[in-house]
């Protein structure tokens, strides 16, 4: 058993079904707006922002924003484990990760407040 | 004549490793790579490698070996050379002691991590412990790996993580014990397998199983590793 603190889930296998089930999230979001975008060649910005003022698609697009930073956060970690490592980099390693995690964990909570802001601050007249 | 590159690294006398070419007459014939290190040894007795069984059942000579890794004593020549060129280095990503002689201490302390024997408190039967032949079945391609550390040394999550990451030989062990029905500490291995290291760090890219000498299939005990945390834990 390795201990870790700056993993998402803590566990590696939460960690693993996170990963899944966010890239599910994201391959069916693509797919919609793929989709939305190819059914409605002659969108216009009223129609588009009636669509995302919907709460269905608030929480759609909003469950994709916590899907891409779960997801981040995971693959993120797994590469500076791998390589910003004393192995690889020398006695200063731990340092130098432990910022980049940080760094990397709190602009992925700015993004995903960032991106809240954004969904619910849509207005149809705005 | 065969143009043979072999890897040297003598710590006492050396700065820093070479490669060093010899030129070896094999008449023709499509002999192993270990017959040619034996003529190797004859010409130039400082030549340093491990060896004993020479069939592939001690797992002693493991290498890489024109740049995938495998038994010297099971690979034959039409097989590892190329361009009438052999190149001989030790197996990747473990220290190196001398020559093709690598320090494996890494690799057993990951084996030992797993708890390689059989666990079982309840009182011993007069005879033996019995196990149905489907039960049985169950270890076959898991009990015969041989600890030859071949695909170990060829998994990158391995290289960048040898103290934490378990590594595909000692998971195919790990899984060998997990799946016999006459172990009963399931649960206490897994506990200790849910972390994200020593199982999660494998990314399925099957090296290991490319390479295994004895055609095991590692991935395969991984996955099934997975499913029996994912069956406990949710």
């Amino acid at each position: 058993m390795v201990t870790t603190v700056t993993s998402l889930g803590r566990s590696g296998l939460s960690d693993w079904l996170i990963q899944r089930v966010s890239a599910f999230v994201m391959t069916a979001y693509l797919i919609f707006i793929v989709g939305y975008l190819v059914m409605n060649p002659e969108l216009t910005y009223a129609q588009w922002a009636q669509l995302n003022q919907a709460l269905p698609m608030r929480m759609f697009s909003l469950l994709t924003i916590l899907s891409i930073a779960a997801h981040a956060w995971i693959g993120m970690w797994c590469v500076l484990t791998d390589y910003v490592t004393v192995r690889l980099v020398g006695p200063k390693a731990t340092a130098i990760r432990i910022v980049f995690q940080l760094g990397m964990i709190a602009i992925t909570l700015l993004y995903v407040i960032w991106a809240i802001d954004i969904l619910w601050g849509i207005q149809v007249n705005g | 004549m065969l143009n043979v590159s072999i890897y040297r690294y003598n710590p006492e006398v050396d700065k820093e490793p070479y490669m060093q070419d010899f030129e070896i007459d094999t008449q023709g014939k499509d002999i192993m790579v270990l017959d040619v290190l034996e003529k190797l040894k004859v010409q130039d007795s400082t030549l340093v490698f491990r060896r004993s069984c020479r069939e592939g059942v001690c797992g002693s000579d493991g290498m890489n070996i024109s740049g995938k890794n495998g038994l010297a004593c099971v690979t034959p020549l039409s097989e590892a050379v190329k361009n009438n060129k052999l190149v001989i280095r030790p197996l990747p990503g473990l220290p190196v002691i001398r020559d093709l002689v690598i320090d494996m201490s890494q690799f057993y302390a990951q084996y030992e991590k797993i708890q390689p024997y059989m666990i079982n408190n309840t009182p011993a039967p007069a005879i033996e412990r019995l196990q149905s032949p489907e039960d049985r079945a169950k270890l076959d391609g898991l009990y015969e790996c041989i600890l030859c550390a071949c695909c170990s040394t060829a998994c990158p999550s391995f290289w960048w993580n040898p103290d934490k990451f378990i590594g595909p030989s000692g998971l195919l062990q790990a899984y060998r014990f997990l799946a016999d029905s006459r172990d009963t500490a399931t649960e206490e291995r897994l506990v200790k397998l849910d972390d994200p290291f020593s199982v999660f760090r494998c990314h399925g890219i099957m090296n290991c199983v490319q390479v295994c000498p004895k055609g095991l299939n590692p991935t395969k005990a991984i996955g099934h590793i997975r499913n029996m945390l994912i069956r406990s834990a949710t």
